[in-house]
């Protein structure tokens, strides 16, 4: 029994190490006067390889998880004759919840767990070492433009993912199902508020974006440089990223639509 | 990849993110009222206020022209005071106007209607900060039963 | 002006570094002479890679100083360290090429990063290293493409870009085939000569590194235990030096690790 709140005390204090260490690493990389201008390829790089290689995977399960919830809510929604509600049902899920999360999931899986990987990869081969060796700094040239691409490409990411899902739920509900066009978007417009619903959803993408790419970067980063490690450190940073998404949704959520 | 490739496959994938924006802007969201912020505010006192809500609309006609700003105890008689956010361009109801709390369908959330009221050369035009006197609270269905329960009881 | 032309590039002096508990230097001092190509050799996992990177300023020593021209690397600000760094360069055992850049990138690496160069000089630039190191034909090959030792030969074009004042080779010897071997053995020697560099070669290879050193200091047991000229050194009378150089496979480092008595182990199994 001891043993195990021992281990318990020592995993606490690694993680809070870790969370230490992750800061570092990201005041590391931003703190100071940027130069973007003179490494402007290296962010567009990393705007391509984490956003627009993921645009594929984020547009098929939109497309799909809009049309889901329209064949769903159509289902429960004619029970109570209350099909002019599709719209809304399918919008407001989306804007809210799934947009954002999904989003972040799907972004964690994908693009996270190539960033540490990459990252991992070039600790291990020593290509960060002899970086430092050449007077670069591998915070700056390395991690920075990746943390800034993360931060960028994935609230875009979900912006999309809420625009093809809710065109998708149009094409399920209105095209397959017979709902009404218009009422389709006219019972989504009277419920849907921009503040309330789309910018809280753009608050939340931006926050779960913060905590995948700092979590992706900083795993690579730290990660024992054998091929053991790296793939033990893919495998955490999906995992932690996941959870840390899900557990800010849950405390977003509250404080955003709580009231 | 070329450095051109680069930023093209990097500025479709911003436009696209910009047109799930307007998207979701236009189409989705009713930033109309939203968009227009000139608004002034006038005040009433319910019963009660059933299910309404701070942003439930106020509708005459069926035509959104406001929203409910805040909902608050008067601290002195204990009734609620609903103060409600309406279009500038709305700006001549008369006093006589009354307020009502109505459901949008059996199930749908509750709104206020308003109904203009008669005008003659007595009648003054609502401004920012008056009181609309004449209001009808939200039908509570305990109360509703009751009263049914009533008449049928006098029968 | 140059830093007193007399006086060692890199003086190391009573070094003390411990990694957790185990002590890994205990008191050592080590002097590399300006232009000479000096050794370390020693037996393996004794810390011969640590000590390039004490040196390069990635570890701090517990104790002791590392005068890089006079300047303690472990004292320096961040700012003078990388300034110091620029006129060193460490050759990684395995290349540590960059993988997303063709080889000529990779050699223009340094030098677009420290100097505003234009390209067409940097591209004179690039094929003069590439040529030294002769790999100009293979300027447009991605590090993928390339074998161990082309990868470790476009490492050290990299490494000589900026003409750098000391070069550090990490095992540069290790697993090559006799080619590759005899191409980097030359090349160490005549790019050290032909730009008056100052080169710190640790290596187990006896034989590799006795040909082209000037110096040599043998690290075993936490300190020097041997140095001089490779004929000096070839009559030294340590025994674990004379192991060592002589490649013999029990001595002063012995062939059994520390065990129980063999014949009582061999009791219990039977048991």
């Amino acid at each position: 029994m001891l043993k195990q709140i021992q281990q318990l005390g020592a995993n606490t204090l690694g993680t809070l190490q870790g969370l230490g260490r992750a800061t570092q690493m990201l005041f590391g990389a931003l703190w100071g006067r940027p130069r973007p201008i003179k490494n402007w390829h290296l962010y567009m790089k990393q705007i391509y390889v984490v956003g627009v290689l993921s645009l594929l995977i984020i547009l098929v399960s939109g497309l799909f998880i809009g049309m889901v919830l329209a064949l769903q809510g159509y289902t429960v929604l004619a029970k109570f004759g209350a099909e002019q509600m599709l719209g809304p049902l399918v919008a407001l899920s989306l804007l809210r919840e799934l947009g954002p999360v999904v989003t972040a999931l799907l972004f964690a899986g994908r693009a996270g767990s190539a960033l540490t990987a990459e990252i991992g990869l070039m600790k291990a081969t020593e290509q960060l070492s002899s970086m430092e060796m050449m007077a670069v700094d591998p915070l700056r040239r390395v991690i920075a433009p990746r943390f800034w691409a993360g931060v960028i490409s994935m609230p875009l990411l979900a912006l999309i993912f809420n625009a093809v899902g809710i065109l998708g739920g149009h094409l399920v509900g209105v095209d397959w199902l017979g709902v009404d066009g218009g009422g389709y978007w006219s019972a989504m417009q009277a419920n849907v508020d921009f503040q309330q619903d789309v910018v809280n959803g753009v608050i939340k993408s931006i926050v779960f974006a913060f905590i995948v790419t700092v979590i992706a970067l900083h795993k690579g980063f730290d990660a024992v440089p054998t091929s053991e490690g790296i793939s033990q450190a893919t495998t955490q940073t999906v995992v932690t990223a996941s959870l840390a998404v899900l557990g800010f949704d849950f405390v977003l959520t509250a404080v955003m639509f709580g009231g | 990849m070329t450095s051109r490739k680069l930023e093209l496959f990097v500025g479709f994938f911003v436009a696209l993110a910009i047109a799930a924006l307007l998207l979701l802007a236009m189409k989705v969201a009713n930033t109309g009222v939203a968009g227009s912020d000139q608004s002034y505010q006038l005040l009433a006192k319910f019963e009660n206020i059933g299910g309404l809500k701070v942003r439930s609309p106020v509708k005459v006609g069926g035509v959104v022209v406001g929203r409910v700003a805040s909902i608050q105890l008067d601290p002195e008689s204990f009734q609620p005071v609903v103060a409600l956010d309406i279009n500038s361009s709305y700006n001549n109801f008369p006093e006589t106007s009354s307020l009502a709390i109505l459901t949008s369908g059996l199930l749908g959330e509750q709104y206020i209607g308003l109904q203009p009221g008669f005008v003659d050369e007595n009648v003054e035009i609502l401004k920012n900060g008056d009181y609309i006197e004449d209001t009808k609270s939200a039908i509570v269905l305990e109360e509703l039963i009751g009263q049914f329960l009533f008449n049928r009881g006098n029968q | 002006m140059e830093f007193g032309l007399d006086k060692p590039l890199v003086d190391i002096q009573n070094l003390t570094f411990r990694r957790g508990d185990r002590v890994i230097y205990d008191d050592m001092s080590m002097q590399f002479q300006r232009g000479k190509v000096t050794a370390i050799m020693g037996p393996s996992g004794i810390g011969k890679t640590t000590l390039l990177r004490l040196i390069g300023g990635q570890l701090k020593p517990d104790s002791g100083q590392i005068l890089f021209e006079g300047a303690d690397i472990p004292k320096l600000s961040r700012q003078d360290l990388y300034q110091a760094r620029k006129k060193m360069s460490m050759l990684f055992q395995s290349g540590a090429l960059f993988t997303d850049m063709s080889v000529f990138d990779n050699v223009a690496f340094p030098i677009r990063e420290h100097t505003r160069l234009p390209e067409a000089i940097i591209r004179t630039m690039v094929l003069m290293k590439l040529e030294a190191v002769g790999l100009r034909g293979a300027r447009d090959l991605m590090p993928a493409e390339l074998s161990g030792g082309m990868a470790r030969r476009a490492a050290l074009a990299r490494a000589i870009a900026l003409d750098p004042q000391l070069i550090m080779y990490d095992e540069p010897f290790a697993g090559q085939d006799p080619i590759s071997m005899g191409v980097i053995v030359r090349l160490i020697r005549s790019l050290n000569d032909a730009l008056g560099l100052t080169s710190i070669v640790v290596s187990h290879d006896v034989a590799e590194v006795m040909s082209i050193a000037d110096y040599v200091y043998v690290v075993a047991e936490r300190r020097v235990i041997g140095h001089g000229t490779p004929d000096q050194l070839r009559q030294h009378e340590s025994p674990l030096v004379q192991q060592f150089l002589q490649g013999q496979a029990d001595g002063p480092v012995p062939f059994h690790f520390k065990a129980a008595d063999y014949a009582t182990e061999l009791m219990e199994l039977s048991r």
